[in-house]
């Protein structure tokens, strides 16, 4: 169990120089990485969990210094060490993944010339052998055929490819430490499960030792042996994975093992204890009886995308088969009924919400909404019509749903002067002040503008933006995808009171099913635009029929497994 | 209002050379307006005795081939150019910039014919496109504004077109369509505004081409013409006297130009820092 330290890290603080002064990014903190351990640091976005790496990988940005403490690697100070020496370190003793393997790979060079260049470049081969040595470096990380993958660009890729890529670039050279920042976040359920397998029995097996930086404590839990806490550039609390989970003592730690949604039954579990005195609304809170007509009614819906054309098409006077994104899907939702809709990425959700919320033409299909098919009215005329201030959205990402010119209070106005034609100043601007207090945004907060407001803050301005024009279904296109767990409990609590004091429907689209098990009340699986499953939330969960339904349950990362049975 | 001036006093505190540029435009802008009310003689008033002396004490700018003071001619001459720039800079900005956001927001057909009509713009070299648009349609004011302008649009309107195109389906225009509004709300009313930052960069560099242009197009004798005092003309017509030893007619109009386009250079970052509403707090 014991060993000599491989990484020590003592007292290491960074500061950036800013605008207004410095900050403190990370502040004391102190570890040590034995040979054969998988550390996890966990924390939400700016707690310096990222920084602490780069501090020690030595690439942090020009404003940032390392003002104090020191870093020790096999006896040399990285503070402190030349450049040039880093520059033999870096990617030989310790080497890095980071979050979008997209960005981390040159888009014009091939994946395997890609490891190939970090072979030479460190020494590890030669022109003639790197070829070769690149092929089993690809084949260490799974990839099928790789002589043909290495020639394949990283364009050709998905996205979990692309990240088994970067990997074997990282382990090419057979470092000591591998750093993994976030390196599943933006990957589907089912792709992270396989790359954390893979990081992890590859680390195993050369006895390398490894830094998993994330704000996914499920994920945390179940891959490292020990954890560190962070928050604001503090480490808050350090110890076994497990012990931290059962046994959380930093209160920090205790709100953010409450806010993960792994393993509570409700909502409100969700929130820190002072919260939870509130009363509870259930999940299935709307009654048999009001599922007389239903709300919506998507019959046979289907969205094509054409394809190129290529030359032989050309030559044959041929049209391409076009794309199916979403493939004659049908469902209903009833008054006061939310629906999860799930699937990775790519399955056609995020097609299907669009062409419900009038934004996107349907190929063929219909959408009855109140009795009335709207796919007929054309999907730029539809802001016109008097439906479209009874289907709003919320957006995934707040930040880019915000307009970077308007306030808060203008973005929340928007809806209320151009859909419900409120013309007298004051009228508006009671209404907004309603619609705020009503999603839990202090007033004061009206006037800023997006980037002077925090993720939940831009989260609750979208959310009182659809509100405004008192939709009766509201799509919610994975609306806490884009925030921190702390964050997504208080939201998710907020949209099940909203419901349930207005009597909304909501279509919640998502990838996250724990989110989806504790909001809705029926749930629909999709994959490759089609539907696969479709029923009851518990039923779903507990006793999913159909295989794919079974790979994405098993494959949400889950801390303390065995105490749920 | 008030925050303006704060985020305005900001953006010259925190960049010195913003501040030199913004200073040197504020005297450019007082000597534009000012500067014919108080040069000490008649930019026009001739006087074949003192003609061709070099700066002294009563001419500080010396005097030129019919004994004008060419201090006052480079004074008063301000107003002029800075005219002839600014319209024809605002001119190209607002056409361009309608042009290209149009066809970056509905891209199709329109994108397609107004690209290539853009394309066919610049193909040509856009000097000898200017004055032949000048000489074809009369040695005028106007018509250099007009010839300026034209010539500057294709490249408004590509910045234009390469922004609106990368926001024209970002979240918040979604949003706002959501929001009841229609297409032509959007796009001038939501997504214009959000590309103001870099269209500045270009309306600055821009405005020392068009500087340069106007007085290009004097120099060659197409345009403004003498005896009116003219930054171009004035160089053209010193230009002469360089070889004979008198640097000082063609220097001094040179140096007032270079001065102008260098402020209008340096002007671009604080512009932008300006109406970027990211940079205010």
């Amino acid at each position: 169990m014991s060993g000599p330290a491989l990484l020590s890290v003592q007292q290491l603080s960074v500061q950036f120089r800013t605008r207004r002064g410095t900050v403190d990014a990370v502040r004391d903190v102190s570890f040590s990485l034995r040979k054969g351990q998988t550390l996890g640091i966990v924390g939400e976005s700016g707690s310096g969990k990222s920084v602490t790496s780069y501090a020690i990988m030595r690439i942090l940005d020009r404003a940032g210094v390392i003002a104090s403490g020191s870093a020790v690697f096999g006896g040399i100070r990285l503070d402190q060490a030349p450049e040039d020496v880093m520059n033999e370190l870096r990617g030989r003793e310790i080497s890095m993944i980071f979050q979008n393997p997209r960005a981390a790979l040159n888009p014009i060079r091939t994946a395997g010339q890609q490891i190939s260049d970090v072979l030479i470049e460190h020494a590890q081969a030669t022109r003639t052998s790197a070829r070769q040595k690149a092929i089993e470096a690809l084949r260490h990380v799974q990839i099928r055929n790789p002589e043909e993958r290495y020639h394949a660009y990283p364009f050709e890729l998905s996205g979990g490819m692309c990240q088994r890529i970067v990997i074997a670039m990282a382990l090419a050279c057979k470092p000591q430490i591998l750093i993994a920042d976030e390196p599943t976040t933006g990957l589907d359920v089912t792709t992270q499960r396989t790359v954390m397998d893979l990081i992890r029995n590859l680390t195993r097996d050369s006895g390398m030792a490894s830094i998993l930086i994330t704000h996914d404590l499920g994920l945390a839990g179940e891959y490292c042996d020990t954890l560190i806490v962070m928050e604001r550039g503090l480490v808050v609390e350090t110890g076994q994975a497990q012990d931290i989970f059962l046994r959380p003592q930093h209160p920090y730690t205790r709100k953010l093992v409450k806010a993960t949604p792994h393993h509570a039954q409700s909502l409100r579990e969700l929130l820190p204890d002072d919260g939870a005195s509130r009363p509870v609304v259930a999940p299935n809170a709307s009654s048999a009886e009001k599922k007389a007509v239903p709300l919506l009614d998507v019959v046979d819906l289907v969205k094509a995308f054409p394809r190129a054309r290529g030359l032989s098409d050309w030559l044959h006077r041929r049209q391409p088969a076009p794309f199916l994104a979403v493939d004659r899907i049908g469902f209903q939702v009833f008054p006061g009924e939310s629906v999860g809709l799930v699937g990775e990425s790519g399955c056609g959700k995020s097609t299907t919400s669009a062409m419900i919320a009038r934004l996107l033409e349907p190929t063929d299909g219909s959408i009855w909404f109140k009795g009335k098919d709207i796919s007929l009215i054309r999907s730029d005329q539809f802001t016109q019509s008097p439906m479209r201030a009874q289907i709003q959205m919320v957006f995934q990402d707040p930040t880019e749903s915000l307009n970077p010119r308007a306030t808060a209070e203008q973005s929340i106005a928007d809806p209320l002067i151009h859909l419900l034609n409120l013309s007298s100043r004051n009228q508006v601007r009671a209404e907004v002040r309603k619609l705020a207090e009503q999603v839990g945004l202090e007033p004061e907060l009206l006037s800023r503008l997006p980037h002077q407001l925090s993720g939940g803050q831009k989260a609750r301005v979208g959310i009182a933006r659809a509100l405004a024009s008192r939709p009766e279904l509201l799509i919610l296109d994975e609306p806490t995808a884009a925030l921190d767990v702390s964050v997504q409990a208080v939201v998710l609590n907020l949209l099940a009171d909203l419901k349930a004091r207005l009597g909304m429907s909501y279509l919640f689209v998502s990838h996250d099913l724990e989110v989806v098990r504790l909001l809705c009340d029926r749930v629909i699986v999709m994959q490759s635009g089609r539907i696969v499953e479709s029923g009851p939330t518990h039923q779903v969960f507990h006793t999913p029929q159909h295989d794919y339904t079974k790979t994405l349950l098993a494959a949400a990362p889950r801390f303390l497994q065995d105490t749920r049975q | 209002m008030a925050s303006f001036f704060q985020h305005l006093r900001y953006v010259l505190v925190s960049n010195p050379v913003t501040l030199l540029a913004f200073s040197l435009f504020a005297c450019m802008l007082l000597v534009a307006i000012f500067g014919p009310a108080l040069v000490p003689y008649d930019p026009l008033a001739s006087a074949p005795t003192g003609a061709l002396k070099p700066p002294s004490l009563q001419h500080w700018f010396g005097t030129d081939q019919v004994g004008r003071d060419v201090f006052s001619r480079v004074v008063v001459a301000t107003r002029l150019d800075l005219l002839i720039s600014f319209s024809a800079v605002a001119l190209s900005f607002f056409v361009g910039t309608a042009l290209g956001a149009v066809s970056g927001f509905w891209g199709g057909w329109t994108d397609r014919i107004l690209g290539r009509l853009l394309d066919t713009i610049m193909a040509f070299p856009l000097f000898v496109l200017a004055m032949g648009i000048v000489a074809a349609s009369g040695n005028t004011i106007e018509n250099i504004v007009i010839a300026t302008a034209i010539i500057n649009l294709p490249f408004y309107a590509r910045v234009a077109r390469a922004e609106v195109a990368i926001r024209r389906n970002a979240g918040w225009v979604q949003a706002a369509k959501l929001s009841g509004n229609h297409d032509a709300r959007i796009l001038f009313a939501r997504v214009v505004p959000n590309i103001l930052p870099p269209m500045m960069v270009q309306i600055s560099l821009n405005m020392g081409w068009a500087i340069l242009n106007a007085a290009g197009l004097s120099f060659i004798g197409l345009g403004v013409r003498p005896p009116t005092p003219e930054w171009g003309i004035m160089v053209a017509e010193g230009a002469s006297y360089i070889v004979s030893g008198e640097w000082w007619l063609a220097l001094f109009p040179g140096l007032a130009l270079m001065i102008a386009v260098f402020t209008f250079n340096l002007m671009g970052d604080g512009l932008r820092d300006l109406v970027d509403p990211a940079r205010r707090t």
